[in-house]
């Protein structure tokens, strides 16, 4: 109905003088019922929400600031703006101090006379909300037109004059009465306020009208078939007289034209007052209606009773594996072929899911789940398939892999759910691919396109290396590059010029999908690849001349320019040094210490924790991924499926040039080993230091003793079993949370070993006192820069390390060719305990600081250009 | 104060003359002088029981030539308005560094300095006068964001508390010469409503008015501050306070900040500010965006009408403040949209209904 377009419905079941249910939540403090409650009122149209704790028995102060807290926490529910209802001051404006959009005040007046009524108005204005002004003065409640339309006037002149108050912010509620009482007083009262609606708003220009609805029908009470109908014909007349909006339930109005004739006729007649006889006429018909009118509350299974292709497009949007083998074994039957219920039923659904995620309706962690489901039923189906012989048809076949060197997959099984949602075939060779049977298998399959992956910065080489085998050996496919350490600069600095076919670098899994989708269509491919290579001519020529005003110094200049060091301040020798092995961490006591932010950027819900949780857009679906992932992290550390393993060592050290001498004993005569380290070669703003983690150590010859740590801690020890159980029951879902929790967990096995070095093992640090939040923003003495990250970007020092600790042989954990870690939830690095010492990026280094390295290293100045290219400055 | 003080009536007709320009980032400029614990400490505080290192406010009393100097490099880069060194002044982010008691006197003595600087360029060029905003930070707490996974009806600062912190802070700010009161980096906006209600009852307590500057943070390209309100449903929630200028600043560069720049100024009946990050930070944590690419967008908003007044947050430079002023200057401004007494409310979302 046009009228009811304009008019503002306000939830009323939010309130506890209101409903019983909601009431007895209250009381019972089940406040996330409670919320449930708010909910459904916005998911049923609700506009605005009415909140109201009035109740004797209830702290209601407390319990409206309890409730509003909570609301606040909501994104789906405090969207909408909230109307905050009491008849006590005191609630009103704790109230108003917990909300952060602009409110309503419901209610006001001036029943104790003009100087409360006038203090209220300027305190509400101070908090920035709107007010509901109740007819109502000294002398009583308006019943008549003429009190209702003499209080409104008075009081609007009073708040537009005197306080200053915007009329758009008057909300007048002119009492709505109940009719059809059976006291002849009251037969008037509907036309009373619709006729008083009329004048207001002549008289007080962008003033509102506001009203509670149900007040109207009360002596219908239990026949809701007849209540709705008086509402619906009641808020018929008075909007057309001007009402703006009412507190109603909104899921429970008749529409106006719906309302059998009779029954219309009849509630018209007793609303606008027109006959005398008309209350009577009511009651008569009134029993024919009777009956539960009322709309069943949405059941959580109603989905059940749909039609079998309604109900997996239901279970695969939302994710729910329930039911899904009994629903394909319906649609199979019904299907002419079982194949037709992939081709049908079920990618109409991943069509439905790959809309929503498109439009950013569903998250990463939702698609993964409705992946969960359309494997469950294809495996299902699987056996019929075969049985009849036919192939499936996907839209194009993909080559996925983790190059080389390197144990990284999170993200690249991530981006393969993904495509597979989407009808393609991919073939998934795992981690730690060489490069020649990665092509093999690219030649064998006949794939479409090649996609590959890597973490640590020696990938991004394999990935050039990768690029130019593919063009030796007269490959014409698509390259595609993806993963933590990729970037588009890199690839079309580094990788897109050994390669003619098109190299493409894919920043995320969701963007995967187009990006495949436009490669696999002969129509848009070759237009697409010219788009993407003139995109990187012009990010190349950007490259060239992106940073000129930094200049390369010489190592010579970088070193006369190094940290100068307070070796006063130096750490104390430690309390307990020498190697130390913890065999079997316990891992419970690290879920205190995790870092969630970046658990939640693997799932592509960007945001910072615990900020995230409250997120408008992705907030419930972090939270929903927050309680999966504690329930894993329960089972993996509960049934002990997972394993944690720590050695490190603390050891007399000193610097020498860049170099950092770790000696045998504290006679320091014996070199154990050298930690080579790189320095900062460009040159810096504001000539701060060019730093190299030497610097940090005291040097040799200054007399002074000091030392240096190292560690190597892993909780991926049974990680890829059970990641793989879990990929071999079709759920990728929980075999990617396996291995990003474990992730997590090693990184806080890291922190929290950390701690206990600085605290007790070392002990320089023994009153440290920070919160998880402090340590994860490093806010402690020391650091612990790892090999292959930007303080000490060089991997093969990784191999100094794992001799210095015996890491192989203690914990198991090994090193790959390119020097990643296995498992691969690993953490290693160094601990440098100086105050002063701190994480710096060595960035770009020149010619005569390679040379330098390699001679340090023994090393050709060619093998030390393949390990350093990632710093080499060209 | 010798001079008279400037109504929000005589800001607003020298906003309808011309684009006014903001100064720039405070922390990248201390960040330059590498100061130390020694350094932050001065004589004064010399044996304070915690580190003070990176309390940049207390620089005002312990450096003040230091910060004084960066006031006047902005100024001669062509600022207007200087923002006072207070950032994190109140008591509540003070209590960092134990220093709730030092509140009062940083914001005084914050706003002295940028006075100073102020009136010794102003009497230059007495004809183009230069105006100190009085800085009230968003503090280092939410009033309506648990910090507290599994509490959130949890609160860690309530309303009451943040009045009474910012009260003190306006009162000590107008003290030192503030000509006007901005609230920025407004990521809460419950925050900024204690923030406004404080400033207003000053002015009652006071007994006179000062313009008011409110200008929140998009957070990121989900269009939203981090508690969740969208632009308008932002404005609409602190519409009350009435404020000359209304803005946007900090956490996005001027490319993605656009967007919510026009919004804004489609929506407001106050002036618009803007005062953008140096795009995102780099993989180094610094801020790399140029001058030149920076002020090529901002005059672009200039030209197309969303803006009156525009500076730099954090990674901006006097060489940013520089060409951004060249680039705006003769530009007109934008005129602020005329009073239409739209009903208008907010939960996260703005709530606009037509009739």
């Amino acid at each position: 109905m046009q009228q009811q377009a304009r008019f503002i419905n306000i939830g009323e079941r939010t309130n506890v003088t209101g409903s019983a249910r909601f009431k007895k939540l209250i009381l019972n403090g089940d406040y996330e019922t409670a919320l449930d409650v708010a909910r459904q009122q916005v998911e049923n149209g609700a506009q605005i929400i009415d909140i109201n704790m009035d109740e004797a028995m209830l702290d209601s102060k407390a319990a409206m600031v309890r409730y509003l807290s909570l609301l606040a926490g909501e994104p789906d529910i405090c969207r909408v703006p909230i109307m905050v209802d009491s008849s006590k001051w005191d609630i009103i404006e704790a109230a108003l101090k917990c909300i952060q959009g602009k409110a309503i005040v419901n209610s006001i007046s001036l029943k104790e006379g003009e100087a409360p009524f006038l203090e209220q108005a300027r305190r509400i204005r101070r908090y920035g909300a709107a007010a509901v002004v109740m007819a109502f003065d000294e002398v009583g409640q308006a019943d008549t037109k003429a009190r209702k339309v003499e209080i409104c006037q008075r009081a609007y002149r009073l708040l537009v004059d005197t306080v200053g108050f915007p009329p758009e912010d008057i909300i007048f509620d002119p009492n709505i009465f109940a009719v059809a009482t059976g006291i002849e007083e009251h037969n008037n009262y509907a036309v009373d306020f619709i006729e008083a609606c009329r004048d207001i708003k002549q008289l007080c220009p962008y003033a509102k009208i506001s009203g509670g609805v149900s007040n109207i029908s009360f002596s219908f009470r239990g026949n809701d078939p007849v209540r709705e109908a008086m509402h619906s014909v009641f808020l018929y007349h008075a909007i057309a007289a001007g009402m703006d909006m009412g507190i109603v339930n909104a899921g429970q109005l008749a529409v106006y034209d719906d309302i059998p004739d009779l029954l219309r006729e009849r509630v018209e007649d007793v609303i606008l007052n027109r006959r005398e006889d008309a209350t009577e006429r009511l009651l008569e018909i009134a029993p024919e209606f009777k009956g539960d009118g009322s709309v069943a509350e949405k059941q959580d299974d109603a989905w059940r009773s749909l039609p079998v292709t309604k109900r997996l497009e239901h279970a695969l949007v939302k994710g729910i594996t329930d039911f899904i083998e009994q629903d394909t074994e319906e649609a199979r039957q019904q299907a002419d072929k079982p194949l037709h219920v992939i081709e049908g039923p079920l990618m109409d659904g991943m069509n439905v899911v790959g809309d929503l995620f498109g439009e950013g309706k569903m998250f990463l962690p939702q698609v993964v789940k409705s992946a969960r489901v359309m494997k469950k039923a294809v495996a299902y189906l699987q056996p019929y398939i075969e049985a009849e012989k036919s192939g499936g048809r996907a839209q194009g076949k993909i080559l996925l892999a983790t190059v080389k060197g390197d144990v990284h997959d999170i993200g690249k099984n991530i981006v393969g759910v993904v495509l597979q949602c989407n009808n393609f075939e991919v073939i998934d060779l795992g981690v730690m691919v060489p490069c020649a049977k990665l092509l093999q298998v690219a030649k064998d399959e006949n794939v479409d396109v090649i996609g590959l992956s890597g973490l640590i910065t020696p990938s991004l080489d394999e990935m050039v290396h990768v690029a130019k085998e593919m063009t030796r050996l007269g490959f014409e496919l698509p390259l595609l590059i993806g993963g933590a350490t990729t970037s588009k600069v890199h690839t079309a600095v580094k990788i897109e010029p050994h390669y003619e076919h098109g190299v493409v670098y894919v920043p995320n899994a969701s963007r995967s999908v187009s990006v495949v989708q436009s490669l696999i269509s002969d129509s848009s491919k070759a237009d697409y690849l010219a788009r993407i290579q003139q995109e990187y001519v012009t990010v190349r020529e950007q490259h060239q001349r992106s940073r000129p005003g930094q200049t390369m110094l010489s190592l010579a200049q970088a070193r006369a320019n190094k940290v100068q060091l307070d070796l006063s301040k130096v750490a104390p020798a430690p309390k307990q040094p020498g190697v130390h092995l913890w065999a079997d961490v316990d891992l419970q006591q690290l879920r205190d210490y995790i870092d969630w932010t970046p658990f939640f950027m693997t799932w592509q819900l960007s945001g910072k924790y615990p900020a995230i949780l409250n997120h408008p857009e992705v907030g419930i679906e972090a939270r929903k991924l927050l309680a999966d992932a504690n329930a894993m992290l329960d089972q993996m550390i509960g049934t002990k499926r997972i394993q944690g393993k720590a050695v490190f060592g603390l050891f007399p050290a000193n610097s020498d040039g860049d170099d950092i001498i770790v000696y045998t004993d504290e006679s320091r005569n014996t070199e154990r080993c050298r930690l080579h380290q790189l320095r900062q070669q460009l040159q810096l703003r504001n000539n701060i230091a060019n730093s190299c983690l030497s610097d940090f150590i005291a040097p040799v010859g200054s007399g002074v003793a000091d030392y240096i740590g190292a560690f190597a801690v892993s909780t991926g020890f049974g990680a890829d079993e059970f990641a793989a159980e879990f990929a071999a029951a079709h759920d990728d879902y929980n075999s990617i949370l396996v291995k990003a929790l474990a992730d997590r967990l090693a990184e806080a096995l890291a922190e929290y070993l950390h701690l206990k070095v600085r605290r007790e093992y070392w002990g320089y640090a023994a009153d440290e006192q920070l919160e998880n939040e402090q340590l994860i923003r490093e806010l402690y003495q020391g650091i612990r820069p790892a090999p292959g990250y930007p303080a000490c970007p060089e991997h093969t020092e990784k191999g100094t390390l794992w001799q210095l600790l015996d890491v192989e042989a203690k914990t198991g954990m090994q090193l790959t060719e390119s020097y990643a870690m296995w498992p691969g939830a690993a953490v290693s690095g160094w601990y440098l305990a100086h105050p002063d010492s701190k994480y710096f990026a060595v960035s770009k280094i020149g010619r005569d600081q390679l040379a330098d390295y390699a001679s340090r290293k023994g090393w050709s100045e060619q093998e030390a250009e393949t390990w350093l290219a990632p710093n080499l400055n060209d | 104060m010798s001079k008279a003080r400037l109504t929000p009536e005589q800001l607003r007709a020298v906003l309808a003359q011309r684009i006014l320009i903001l100064d720039g980032a405070m922390g990248t400029m201390i960040q330059a002088h590498q100061l130390q614990e020694a350094d932050y400490r001065g004589s004064e505080f010399a044996n304070w029981p915690c580190d003070v290192k990176g309390n940049n406010d207390l620089l005002v009393l312990s450096q003040p030539d230091i910060i004084c100097a960066i006031h006047r490099q902005y100024l001669l880069a062509g600022a207007d308005i200087v923002e006072t060194n207070s950032f994190n002044a109140t008591t509540i982010a003070m209590a960092d560094y134990q220093m709730e008691a030092l509140s009062a006197r940083i914001n005084r003595e914050a706003a002295r300095l940028a006075r100073q600087a102020c009136d010794e360029i102003t009497q230059q060029t007495p004809k183009r006068p230069r105006y100190v905003a009085g800085v009230l930070g968003p503090t280092n707490r939410t009033a309506s964001i648990s910090p507290d996974v599994n509490d959130p009806g949890y609160r860690n600062v309530t309303f009451d508390e943040l009045v009474t912190a910012y009260k003190e802070s306006t009162h000590a700010l107008i003290e030192g010469g503030a000509d006007i009161i901005m609230l920025e980096t407004i990521f809460d906006t419950l925050n900024a409503k204690a923030a406004a209600f404080a400033v207003l009852e000053v002015f009652d307590e006071l007994g006179f008015e000062l313009p008011v500057m409110i200008s929140g943070t998009i957070t990121d390209a989900s269009g939203r501050t981090l508690s969740g309100q969208t632009t308008e449903a932002f404005y609409h929630s602190l519409a009350h306070v009435k404020p000359v200028c209304f803005g946007l600043n900090c956490a996005l560069g001027p490319d993605l900040l656009r967007p919510y720049v026009e919004a804004l100024s489609t929506v407001s009946e106050a002036f618009v500010s803007v005062h953008p990050n140096a795009g995102l930070p780099n993989e180094f944590g610094e801020y790399d965006l140029g001058a030149e690419e920076m002020a090529a967008e901002i005059a672009d908003w200039a030209r197309q009408g969303f803006v009156n007044i525009v500076g730099g947050c954090c990674g901006t430079t006097p060489e940013h403040i520089r060409t951004i002023a060249e680039a705006v200057a003769g530009v007109s401004p934008r005129q602020p949209k005329p009073v239409s007494h739209q009903f208008n409310l907010a939960g996260l979302e703005a709530f606009s209904p037509e009739w």
